[in-house]
Parts: C-alpha cells; sequence; structure tokens
C-alpha cells in the first residue's frame, strides 16, 4: 500500500518533531530536577563553610576552591599549547601528511574515554613523576584532555578571519608572525576564548580523570602538590556513598550551575562574534 | 619576539603543533606498557573470554565485563541514534533557521553536564521506575543503556545537523524543484547526501557510550555477570577499572590496566572508522 506523499509528511513532522521535543524535554527535566531539589540547600553557607564529617555536615567551600584551581592549571598550560598549534596549522603550513597526522592525533585524542586519561595521568604523574595525587598531576592529567577542544575551535575562529586581513597586513610588508600576532589573533580571540570556556566547563564537570590523579582530600589545598577534592568528586563520593543525599542535591545544584554560566558565557562570546562578523 | 626571528618563531609552532599527537603517544605507550605485558603473561584468550574476576585468587577474567559493554553500547545505541538523526533531521530541514540557532546550543548544553549528574539521575529517578514498573534491582542494564542514549544525543544531533547543512542547496532545490514533498527531499536526497556524517556522528556517539564511566558505575548495578536480560544488574569495562583502581595492587593494577589497553583499542577503532567517515563527507563536498 503506497501512502499518500502529504501523509508521510505529516507523519515524519510528527515523529521528527516528537523526538526533537522529547530530547529538549530530558534537558530541561534533568536542569529543573536538580535546581529544584539542590538549591533550597544552597545558601551563601553552604558555600562558604568547610565540609564537616565527610561531607555530610557543613559546606564545600574546599571543593569550590579546587573546582577552580584545576581548571586554570590545565587551561594555563593546554590554552597556549593548543593555540600555537592551531596557529601552525592554519598559519604556518599547507596541507601535507604531516598536518594530516597531526589532525589525526588531535581527533583521536578527543575521542579518548576520561578514565583512561585517569589512568594515564595515575601512572605517569601519580607515580612514575612521583608528583602524588596533587594538583599538579591532576592539572597536567586536564590540560591533556582539554587540548584538542582547544586547538579545535582555535583552528576554526582562524579559519573564520577573512583572507583580505592577511593580504593587506602583507601588502603592508608585516611578516608572517606580525600578520599573524596584529590581523589574525586579535580577530580570532572570541573565537578563541569561547573554545577556552568549553574546555574549562568540560574541566568542572570531569570526575574520572580527577579522581585518580588529584585524589579527594578535604583539607584546604596549601601548594599545588597538595591533594584536592572538586565539587563533581565530591558529589560523586556523597551520592555512591550515601552520606547526604541533602548536601550531594546541593552540591550537584552548585555545579550545574557553574558549569551552565561558564557555558553560556562561552556562547554569548561566541554570538557577539558572529554578529561582529556578518 | 624580535630576538628571535621569524624563523624561530616558526620553529617554535612547529614543535607545539606535534603536542596533541605526543600526548596520544604518550598515553598509548604508559597504559600499553603497563597492561600488555599482563595480557601477554595471563593469556590474551583466558583474560578476555574468562568468566572468572576474582582479584584476590588471581583469576582475571573480564569476559562478563566485555559482554556488558558491549550490551550497554548497543543499548545505547538503540536509544540515542535514532532520537538523534531524527532530532538533527527536523532541526536542519523542518525548522526555520532561527530556531535551529538556539535549540542546537541548548542541545548542545547536555553534553556539558557533567556524567556524574547524569548518574544521579539515573539513580533517584529512573532506577526507581524500572524497578517498580519492569522488576529486578533497577540499578541494570537497562538503566544504563538509557541515561547512556542521551548521554550521547549531543554528539550525534549536532554532527548530524552540520553533515545535513554541508549538504549543497542546490540538491534540495532539485528535489522540491520536482515536487517532493520536504520529507521526501530528506529521505531521498538530503539523507542519502549527508550518510557518510551521520555515519560518523553515530560511532563518534559509540565511542563516548563505551567509554563513559561514571554514569555507568552510578546506574548499571555492578555486578560481575554474564546479563540473562535487561534488567540484569552488570560491571562495564570502564566501571571495572574505575571501581577496583583506588586500591588495587601488583597483579590486579596490571589486570585493570590491561582492560584499559582493551578499551584503549576499541575506541582506537572506532575513532578511526569515524575520522574516515568524516573525511569521505568532506572529500564529497
Amino acid at each position: 500500500m503506497r501512502i499518500h506523499p502529504r501523509h508521510t509528511q505529516r507523519i515524519a513532522v510528527t515523529v521528527l518533531g516528537g523526538a526533537t521535543l522529547l530530547t529538549l524535554a530530558v534537558l530541561v527535566f534533568i536542569i529543573v530536577f536538580i535546581l529544584e531539589k539542590g538549591l533550597p540547600v544552597v545558601g551563601p553557607g553552604f558555600l562558604l563553610e568547610y565540609s564537616e564529617d565527610m561531607g555530610r555536615a557543613g559546606g564545600i567551600f574546599t571543593t569550590i576552591v579546587g573546582t577552580l584551581v584545576l581548571p586554570v592549571l590545565a587551561i594555563g598550560l593546554a590554552g597556549p599549547l593548543g593555540i600555537a598549534t592551531a596557529v601552525f596549522l592554519t598559519e604556518y603550513t599547507v596541507e601535507t601528511k604531516v598536518t594530516k597526522v597531526i589532525r589525526f592525533g588531535t581527533d583521536c585524542l578527543a575521542g579518548i574515554p576520561s578514565i583512561i586519561f585517569g589512568l594515564f595521568g595515575f601512572i605517569f604523574f601519580v607515580t612514575t613523576l612521583e608528583m602524588g595525587w596533587s594538583i599538579l598531576s591532576g592539572g597536567l592529567t586536564l590540560a591533556f584532555m582539554v587540548l584538542p577542544t582547544i586547538i579545535r575551535t582555535t583552528e576554526e575562529a582562524i579559519k573564520a578571519v577573512p583572507k583580505s586581513y592577511r593580504q593587506v597586513s602583507f601588502s603592508l610588508g608585516a611578516t608572517r608572525w606580525q600578520t599573524v600576532k596584529r590581523a589574525v589573533l586579535p580577530n580570532a580571540l572570541p573565537g578563541i576564548v569561547t573554545g577556552i570556556m568549553l574546555a574549562i566547563a568540560r574541566s568542572i564537570g570531569e570526575t574520572a580523570a580527577v579522581i585518580f590523579t588529584a585524589g579527594s582530600s578535604l583539607r584546604l589545598p596549601t601548594s599545588i602538590f597538595d591533594s584536592t577534592r572538586t565539587m563533581s568528586v565530591h558529589f560523586y563520593i556523597l551520592a555512591r556513598e550515601g552520606i547526604s543525599l541533602e548536601n550531594a542535591y546541593g552540591t550537584a545544584a552548585a555545579l550545574i550551575i557553574a558549569v551552565l554560566l561558564v557555558n553560556l558565557a562561552a556562547y554569548w562570546t561566541m554570538h557577539r562574534f558572529i554578529a561582529k562578523r556578518s | 619576539m624580535n630576538l628571535i626571528g621569524e624563523k624561530g618563531v616558526r620553529r617554535i609552532f612547529l614543535a607545539t603543533a606535534f603536542s596533541a599527537l605526543s600526548a596520544l603517544l604518550l598515553i598509548a605507550l604508559f597504559i600499553i606498557n603497563e597492561g600488555v605485558p599482563f595480557i601477554v603473561k595471563y593469556g590474551i584468550g583466558d583474560f578476555l573470554l574468562a568468566s572468572t574476576w576474582n582479584p584476590k585468587e588471581g583469576q582475571f577474567g573480564i569476559f562478563p565485563m566485555v559482554v556488558a559493554s558491549i550490551w550497554v553500547t548497543l543499548g545505547a545505541m538503540l536509544v540515542g541514534a535514532p532520537l538523534g538523526v531524527a532530532g538533527a533531521i527536523f532541526l536542519s530541514e523542518f525548522v526555520p533557521v532561527t530556531v535551529m540557532r538556539i535549540v542546537k546550543p541548548m542541545i548542545e548544553l547536555l553534553a556539558a553536564i557533567p556524567s556524574v549528574v547524569f548518574g544521579f539521575i539515573g539513580v533517584v529517578v529512573l532506577a526507581p521506575l524500572i524497578r517498580t514498573y519492569l522488576g529486578g534491582p533497577g540499578l541494570s542494564l537497562l538503566a544504563g543503556c538509557i541515561i547512556l542514549g542521551i548521554m550521547i544525543l549531543p554528539t550525534v544531533i549536532s554532527i548530524s545537523i552540520d553533515s545535513i547543512q554541508a549538504v549543497p542547496r542546490s540538491y534540495r532545490e532539485g528535489s522540491l524543484a520536482l515536487g517532493a514533498t520536504t520529507w521526501q527531499t530528506v529521505h531521498m536526497v538530503t539523507f542519502r547526501a549527508a550518510k557518510s556524517g551521520i555515519i560518523a556522528s553515530i560511532i563518534l556517539g559509540m565511542g563516548r557510550a563505551i567509554g563513559e564511566t561514571m554514569a555507568v558505575i552510578m546506574v548499571a548495578g555492578n555486578a560481575v555477570k554474564i546479563p540473562h536480560s535487561a534488567l540484569d544488574s552488570v560491571r562495564s569495562l570502564t566501571a571495572n577499572i574505575a571501581l577496583e583502581m583506588s586500591y588495587a595492587t601488583g597483579l590486579h593494577r596490571q589486570a585493570l590496566f590491561a582492560t584499559g589497553v582493551v578499551l584503549f583499542v576499541v575506541i582506537m577503532i572506532l575513532n578511526s572508522l569515524a575520522i574516515m567517515a568524516m573525511r569521505k563527507r568532506v572529500a564529497k563536498k
């Protein structure tokens, strides 16, 4: 039996639209559910007090510090490296076998699961280099993890800079580096910043790679050689070991808000970037 | 920078360009170095195909975990792939561009939600529902499949949308000019032209599903046994590593790294397939 095209069209719209709505509904449900249960717990006290009794009581102050410090270290390392890689790939070379291999490596690194990064960080930084469970080990591991994100987004941002900018710069007698520094990078900056913010969001939400490298100490770290616990790890431990469901919800809400804010900031930057372009 | 000169700058960039590649090789080297000697010593057949995992007795068969990982991943694909591809088609072909520009970032936001949060939602919302309506312990293969299926949605949708949009407009216009409806155009023209990109998105989603750790630990129950139904508790390869890594020593730890090697190899194969499919798309364009 052949169904009339008008009917298949209507069926397609219903089914495909339904699938899209379902996806959006799941997203909204997750965020609303966590915020509804968690926000009442989150107050100034919760955010600024030390945890007591393994997190059963008190706040999450030290885990906020851990959550701030690890991404800063990771981006501090992966940011310059990733941007330099992207500049090389787009401005200093043409497509060759070498760039193909570099791109392949970047794409593969992006697909490596976080538990593998955790294993690697544990055996390389924690054990072989004897850094122990520390902010340094965790930050380095996260740097490895976010490197492909930064390379890719920077590459896209640099490619979006119009060719004419470079041509004008070269015609004025500028060298390649001067062109990159004065014409290309300033114009690609918002795109690069977006990539960095997405990398920060990913580091904040990471658990598996962090728990085996930075450890899970609830004490306030005094140096980068101290172990620390991020909000994600804290939330995981609270929920999994059934320490305090109430504080787990509170931590999850704080975590979600942090990640959403960073993401919104990233999209906002990107949006302004695109608006300026067109 | 004038001190270094143009050539110096170039050299610095060339050196940094290998950062990602070196990182990948370093990771491969250390995981393999720690895991492969164990596989050789224990025997790859015994390691992959034996069903008893009992570290205290020196028995390291990961077959139940291999089966669990395969089922969880396939189940996640069953949930995530149709939903994701449908969403991608709808957003790129059936709604105005302005709607897509708002909805796509929202869906990508789903990728930013930490995996522990997904796991938690699985534990407090999904598992009780499964326990009440379908029976079993709740924390199960089925719960794992659904949660992972949701988690791979952003990957599938985002990459599928990109490849659908890469299809030249003239293809659609040609089809529409012949009197085809939007749906006919989608399934006879656009979908076929975007196929390799959509396949790549599904393979990448698969890679994400098989590598996901924290969410699976929280929702799948973690029992080391070959599942007989979707309601059984299972433990994936990733969960096995993460659950025991904190206290494992000696041979036990090596066995966990060997599990990591298996995972690493599978992921590299999936990655290469996805990258090949993507290249095909670019070449066609």
